[in-house]
């Protein structure tokens, strides 16, 4: 008996916890290892086979296919540089389409809590319809139903007010064009950035020493609009010009060229993220509780007064860290432009493999972008949360 | 005593509360025209309204919806074949009738999906479509109240409950071994890649099916005390949510035979199941961890305090809690999966909506592409509608957020 107690105290090491634990993760570790060993000893087996071999050489090789969009860009180019042109593309789908889903959402979610019955209901309709249909089945709509069967031709475009033509060919806007004052007035723009900086670091310093609230972006801004009004009147000629789309023999010219693929794209990654992002703003706002809409009532505060200064400071705690989301998600979602022909990256990143045969590099490419923009954009959500976070004591 | 009884009565009958009947003028006045910035909204929104009814009545009035009906096979199950039709009801046929028994077994929700499933098919055999189509529509009503009535008659027998489940569980491979057949038992159907609206649904089954298993291993890894498992999961989960489908599924039809050995070529539908698993898992783990995360430090004490180990903890007390927080999350997660299963078409999978692009393609179709359109976003969306509704009630007979 005696002798059964001894040896239990020193436990065996295959039933030491802290064995266990080191053994078990480089057991774990071997597997994973092996498997990818697996995987990338066939990886080289099979290009060995193709005679291929791993290089991101073909970067410096010309692109030789066309990119009818975005950055100024030469089938004679390499590319490396068609790459980034799909990147900035990306970038641009994104950015535009994150304001105006940002819009629409914000207004869908406050009419959804709206105390007009009919905008209420309109609002759940838009919302309830938009998110049970598959986002590809609406950029398709968009694009071949909406942009290339119902648009007019170029010469019975419909236009809008604002000299805005809708053609199947796209979209024509007017759109500020540089002239040769530019670059005068340029250093006026650069000044008053500079002095709108340094009036903003002095009125906060100002304020944080009196220990007094306010905005020193209102005093920001005032001097910086103030200066580039100055520079503008100051500047012989007028440093912008507006160009106003015009229809010539074929096609509209001057003002800024919208392609179908982009317009598609642009308001089906918006209406969708849109009511996605009602939801999210309903619910932040729901979340702030009933009593603060009536304390703010009760000290006599208007309604949209309530949602400017009580409501929403307090809802954008809730509705910050999903709508990050939101916005990767329509990053992602960008990619599906490859199949209504919008030059984005996953498109250029697929034309480049199909000139090049490069599988390989392209993919690691492709996923590293993303990656990035995905790092990026919740890098700056989170530095952005942590600053609206409540303080607590 | 009874006086004062009396007179409480009395007094109740004297203040009985006004009626809650509004009137029709004061309920538009409330709730329409309470201020005139509301009174401004209502009436531009009567009138978009309006447009957009007219527009659409007029639209809907003039297309040519015989595209539908006509080519309602190719769209359905696209290439199949149709002395092969069968199998597919038979796999129709055995969901229902599974549905039809635990509605039979448990009533509450599972009832009233299988009612409105065989309310469905009785409806949809009022519509002409040939006599065929109407007997096998009628049969699914009637295979569902077979199950229904074998259900309630199983109600006192207690091995039926695991039986139940066993069968749910054997409906995945049975539905597969019939839809595509296999060598020796069913013929094998050739171009599974071409199924139409089928595939959508296949995709999604099998996807949510097989990723879910992986995302809770995922999700427990993530969760893991040994820093080895914990990175490795995280990176996985990470890389997977940070990149998006598209890319994954070009992966997939380009770089999978290159990491495979040269005698092993998945063809294109396993390699988009496989693409979407992986993806799906990801996703899947997060929603599992929420779940996890939500289970106070309590129950993993209480366990260890009546000498469960970590495995047999996880297992028989955090897990059952944690999923049962995270259907109407899984649920959500199903529904985009099918969703996403339109991306198939990217790596030239026929799927839904690729197959309608042979359709707007051919020259008798010409110009019906807004009819084609509007019917997969009605399909789709009655489809998500209903699950989404369903996860919906779930979350409320499930109680949670009352806990």
């Amino acid at each position: 008996m005696s002798k059964k107690v001894a040896s239990s105290q020193s436990i065996p090491f295959w039933r030491d916890i802290r064995v266990l634990r080191v053994v078990s993760q480089i057991l774990f570790l071997i597997v994973i290892a092996a498997g990818i060993w697996w995987l990338l000893n066939n990886l080289q087996t099979n290009l060995k086979a193709c005679g291929l071999k791993i290089s991101f050489g073909f970067l410096k090789n010309t692109a030789g296919f066309p990119i009818s969009e975005g950055l100024r860009y030469d089938p004679t180019d390499v590319n490396g540089y068609a790459f980034w042109v799909g990147i900035v593309n990306t970038i641009r789908v994104a950015v535009i389409g994150i304001v105006l889903a940002t819009v629409i959402g914000v207004v869908v979610g406050v009419a959804r809590l709206s105390s007009n019955w009919l905008v209420k209901k309109l609002a759940g309709i838009y919302v309830e319809v938009i998110r049970n249909i598959p986002l590809l089945v609406q950029l398709f709509f968009w694009y071949f139903a909406v942009m290339l069967t119902a648009l007019p031709m170029v010469k019975n475009s419909i236009s809008l007010p604002g000299s805005i033509y809708l053609t199947r060919r796209g979209v024509y806007m007017p759109w500020a064009t540089v002239t040769e004052s530019f670059s005068t007035w340029i250093f006026y723009v650069i000044g008053g950035l500079a002095l709108a900086i340094i009036v903003y670091v002095l009125r906060r310093m100002q304020l944080k020493r009196t220990e007094r609230p306010g905005f020193p972006i209102i005093w920001a801004t005032t001097v910086l609009i103030l200066t580039l009004v100055a520079g503008w009147f100051i500047t012989p000629g007028n440093p912008l010009a507006l160009s106003v789309p015009v229809l010539g023999r074929f096609n509209f010219e001057g003002g800024l060229w919208l392609s179908t693929s982009f317009t598609a794209l642009l308001i089906g990654l918006s209406v969708y993220t849109g009511a996605f992002i009602a939801e999210i703003v309903r619910a932040g706002i729901t979340a702030v509780s009933k009593g603060q809409t009536e304390a703010a009532k009760a000290i006599g505060l208007k309604n949209m007064l309530i949602l400017r200064l009580v409501i929403l400071p307090q809802a954008l705690r809730v509705i910050i860290p999903p709508l990050a989301s939101q916005y990767l998600n329509l990053t992602k979602n960008s990619s599906l432009a490859i199949l209504i022909g919008y030059y984005d990256l996953m498109n250029v990143g697929t034309t480049i493999f199909n000139q090049t045969g490069r599988a390989v590099e392209m993919i690691l490419l492709i996923m590293a972008s993303y990656l990035t923009m995905s790092l990026l954009t919740s890098l700056l959500m989170n530095y952005y949360n942590r600053r609206m976070k409540l303080v607590e004591r | 005593m009874r006086d004062n009884r009396q007179i409480v009565h009395i007094i109740k009958e004297q203040l009985r509360p006004p009626s809650e009947r509004i009137p029709v003028i004061r309920w538009l006045k409330q709730n329409l025209f309470n201020s005139w910035f509301n009174a401004i909204l209502t009436i531009v929104s009567t009138v978009l309204i309006v447009i957009a009814v007219f527009g659409l009545l007029r639209w809907a009035l003039g297309a040519r919806w015989e595209v539908i009906p006509t080519n309602l096979k190719l769209l359905l199950v696209g290439t199949y074949p149709a002395e092969h039709l069968w199998r597919v009801w038979a796999t129709v046929y055995l969901v229902s009738f599974l549905l039809g028994f635990s509605s039979g077994s448990h009533g509450g929700l599972m009832r009233r999906v299988s009612t409105v499933v065989a309310s469905v098919s009785v409806l949809l055999a009022i519509l002409p479509f040939p006599w065929g189509t109407r007997g096998w529509l009628l049969g699914i009503a009637v295979v569902a109240a077979v199950g229904f009535g074998l259900g309630h008659l199983s109600k006192g027998i207690r091995r039926c409950k695991r039986l139940e489940i066993a069968a749910w569980l054997l409906s995945f491979p049975i539905s597969l071994v019939l839809l595509n057949g296999m060598e020796g038992i069913l013929p094998v159907i050739k171009g599974r890649t071409t199924w139409g609206f089928m595939l959508n649904l296949i995709g999604a089954v099998v996807g949510i099916g097989l990723s879910f298993p992986i995302g809770v291993l995922l999700a427990l890894g993530r969760r893991s005390e040994l820093p080895a498992i914990r990175w490795v999961c995280t990176a996985y989960i990470e890389i997977i949510r940070g990149v998006p489908l598209i890319s994954l599924l070009f992966m997939a039809s380009i770089m999978l035979q290159l990491l495979l050995p040269a005698n092993v070529r998945p063809d294109l539908l396993i390699r988009a199941m496989m693409t979407i698993t992986a993806f799906s898992a990801a996703y899947m783990a997060e929603n599992v961890r929420g779940g996890l995360q939500a289970i106070p430090r309590g129950q993993y004490e209480a366990a260890s305090a009546v000498g469960l180990n970590k495995a047999l903890a996880t297992i028989l007390i955090i897990l059952p809690q944690a999923l049962r927080l995270v259907i109407p999350a899984i649920v959500g997660q199903f529904i985009a999966l099918f969703m996403d299963t339109t991306l198939f078409g990217f790596i030239a999978i026929l799927e839904l909506l690729n197959i309608t692009r042979s359709i707007m393609g051919n020259i008798e179709w010409r110009g019906t592409i807004f009819e084609l359109y509007v019917f997969i976003g009605i399909a789709f969306w009655i489809l998500c509608y209903s699950m989404s509704y369903v996860s919906r009630r779930i979350e409320k007979t499930l109680g949670v957020g009352e806990r």
